[in-house]
């Protein structure tokens, strides 16, 4: 199977996608210059680059959604998202349910964010939730190559407003990636390691993280489940609540903060399904209610790390019921 | 032509500008050497910075954006606190927590620098507020480039700023480039001083290469700002010579136009107007160039040898 980067897995999301529907179109600042490959495929028509507005970059996304097209925005950098809040929240979200279900809305905007490039907190804002919580938009957020390049097309595909985020991290990373179809469902979370002890559930770079303190964890003897989202809305509630009644304990990870984060919802989920199932309390571990430093010790110690999780892990082994013998799970 | 300005007046601008040059270098010399944080540096465009900046009273306010380091420098910043902060240090103008892109001085007047696009646009309009009726004669500058002025922003900041008589004097730093994308591509037209009248603006185009005829066209626009209390659009000319970011990459430009524009470097220009006016001997000038790279030589050692903030310091200072 070819290796691709995380961004070459999405180049080739799109450019399959955009050679099945004649309707998918990319835009956005640079978008053209930086796609060469796509400009000469598909034409300048399609492939377009756009003034510095990122408010009507979404807007017009939004509009040509609703009317026959299906756009794809670059919007590049997370934190310009709120220049085009607007556009994506009060329209593209909205204006389905407030026309009566007369309008549908196509459209995938990416964007980066995460740390790990020193670029400091007007590039660097993990404010997914903030779409979370916005109605009729759906989140994606994946962590490998294959998932990044199954998730854009399904996400193209989707009829609605799909906000994509790359964390940054991961751009470059290099993975197995299937040619043509490769599609992954919104909102199927993946088990990404099998556990018995505790769950540790998270998405994009963190979940990387969490299978390293699952491999610390195992040394040690406890079993740990990783759960990666890889959709945040819709949420895959059904494989959380399987894991955490499997397993008693739950650790949430994420770079964002904690306040009203995923790590948030995901727990509330588990204290009003599986309360009964719970052996320990549930612990989240995120960055700090804090803007994204720049300088490179400060954004490490910004960023979720392996040992943080692993303890707080060792932690509810301990408060709770003894950990469960091989083979006694379920 | 007799020379229009006192030779200490040319000197100053010069020297202002071989200053900007040699912190850019630095970096890209930083760059060459191996990993070293991204930064947009202003190689090509110190004449804008330093004319304008040099029209400037100690009063008046300055907003800056991404690319910075000659707003700061020719208002006097610290070579060293500022390459400190680019590189993630304590001894930062921001501690490290800003790194390159958002570098503000509260102590020179450099304020509320965002490397949102058009962010500086909004917030200067609170600044010139602020300005007016907390008396002085202050006024706010306000530094943007032409990719700025593509966003919504741009005209609800110009808007506003007129209607309410606010002392912002805009410069536009048209500097043919946003990020990879050619101005040309963008907008209608070659320049951004003409959307000013509409909103019943004045406003100026300069040859932004060309520091003596920025420093007197600024001159006059601070002057006039100050002395009417409204907002002024002066428009610079220039041209970015280097790719977005160091490390740097021109492979989407036209080598043609980089060297059309490399044959009207503001600082040659300007090194050429004073040999040819005997306002300097090519010894002064070999002196001059080599204390101010001296000069950055030292604060690159100061930020390098500068700590590291104390990764408690991570959630301090996000509420007041
Ligand atoms: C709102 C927003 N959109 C996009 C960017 C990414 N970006 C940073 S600088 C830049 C180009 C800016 O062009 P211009 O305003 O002409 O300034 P220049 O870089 O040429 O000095 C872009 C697109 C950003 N920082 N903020
Ligand atoms: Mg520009």
């Amino acid at each position: 199977m070819p290796l691709l980067t995380v961004n070459e897995a999405i180049g080739q999301a799109i450019a399959e996608e955009m050679r099945r529907d004649s309707r998918v179109l990319i835009f956005g600042e640079g978008t053209a210059t930086k796609h060469p490959e796509l400009v000469s495929e598909f034409g300048s028509a399609r492939v377009r680059n756009t003034p510095l507005a990122e408010g009507i970059i979404a807007g017009t996304a939004a509009g040509a959604a609703a009317t026959g097209l299906r756009p794809i925005v670059d919007l590049l950098f997370a934190p310009f998202l709120c220049f085009a809040m607007d556009e994506l929240v009060n329209s593209a979200g909205k204006l389905r349910y407030m026309s009566g279900g007369q309008f549908a809305f196509p459209m995938v905007a990416l964007a980066m964010t995460g740390g790990g490039w020193t670029v400091g907190a007007q590039h660097n804002h993990n404010l997914e939730a903030w779409f979370v919580h916005s109605p009729g938009l759906k989140v994606v957020m994946p962590s490998t190559p294959a998932d990044f390049k199954g998730l854009m097309q399904a996400a193209i595909r989707d009829e609605n407003p799909v906000l994509f985020f790359v964390d940054l991290a991961l751009a470059f990373v290099p993975g197995e990636v299937p040619e043509g179809d490769v599609l992954v469902p919104l909102g199927q979370a993946a088990i990404r390691r099998e556990g018995s002890d505790v769950t540790l559930v998270s998405y994009a770079k963190t979940v990387h993280t969490c299978l390293q303190a699952a491999e610390t964890l195992a040394e040690e003897g406890i079993s740990a489940e990783v759960l990666d989202l890889r959709t945040l809305k819709p949420l895959d509630t059904e494989s959380i609540l399987r894991s955490v009644r499997k397993t008693g304990r739950l650790v949430v990870v994420h770079e964002a903060a904690a306040p009203c984060g995923v790590g948030a919802e995901v727990a509330a989920l588990v204290a009003a399904e599986a309360f009964a199932d719970l052996k320990a309390p549930v612990v989240r571990i995120t960055g700090p209610d804090a803007p994204a430093p720049s300088s490179y010790p400060l954004e490490q110690a910004f960023i979720p790390q392996p040992d943080a999780i692993s303890a707080a892990a060792r932690r509810l082994v301990a408060l709770g019921l003894p950990v469960s013998a091989p083979g006694s799970a379920g | 032509m007799p020379p229009a300005l006192p030779l200490s007046t040319s000197r100053l601008l010069l020297e202002r500008m071989l200053l900007i040059r040699a912190y850019e270098e630095k970096i890209i010399a930083f760059h060459e050497a191996g990993p070293f944080p991204h930064v947009c540096t202003s190689v090509g465009q110190e004449a804008a910075a330093a004319g304008v900046v040099s029209a400037l009273a100690p009063q008046d306010q300055i907003l800056t954006n991404h690319r910075s380091a000659g707003h700061l420098l020719a208002r006097g910043a610290d070579p060293g606190r500022m390459l400190a902060e680019v590189m993630g240090r304590s001894t930062g103008y921001c501690k490290g927590k800003s790194g390159t892109l958002h570098i503000s001085a509260k102590e020179l007047g450099v304020i509320l620098t965002s490397t949102i696009v058009g962010g500086e646009l909004s917030l200067a309009t609170g600044a010139a507020l602020s300005r007016e009726m907390l008396g002085g004669d202050g006024i706010v500058a306000c530094f943007f480039g032409d990719g700025a002025a593509c966003e919504g922003i741009f005209h609800e900041s110009l808007n506003l700023a007129s209607i309410w008589n606010l002392p912002v004097l805009y410069v536009c730093e048209n500097n043919q480039w946003q990020a990879y994308v050619h101005r040309k591509e963008t907008m209608v037209g070659d320049h951004i001083a003409p959307r000013a009248a509409g909103y019943g603006i004045e406003a100026l185009t300069v040859d932004g290469n060309d520091v003596e005829a920025v420093f007197e066209a600024a001159t006059a626009a601070v002057a006039q700002v100050r002395a009417t209390r409204r907002p002024f659009l002066l428009e610079a000319t220039t041209y970015r010579q280097r790719g977005h970011m160091e490390p740097h990459d021109q492979s989407y430009v036209d080598p043609a136009e980089i060297a059309e524009w490399r044959a009207k470097d503001p600082i040659d220009r300007q090194k050429a107007r004073l040999l040819a006016q005997g306002g300097l001997e090519e010894a002064d000038l070999a002196r001059l160039e080599a204390r101010i790279r001296r000069d950055i030589d030292e604060a690159a050692d100061f930020a390098a040898a500068s700590p590291f903030p104390d990764p408690a310091e991570l959630a301090t200072e996000v509420y007041a």
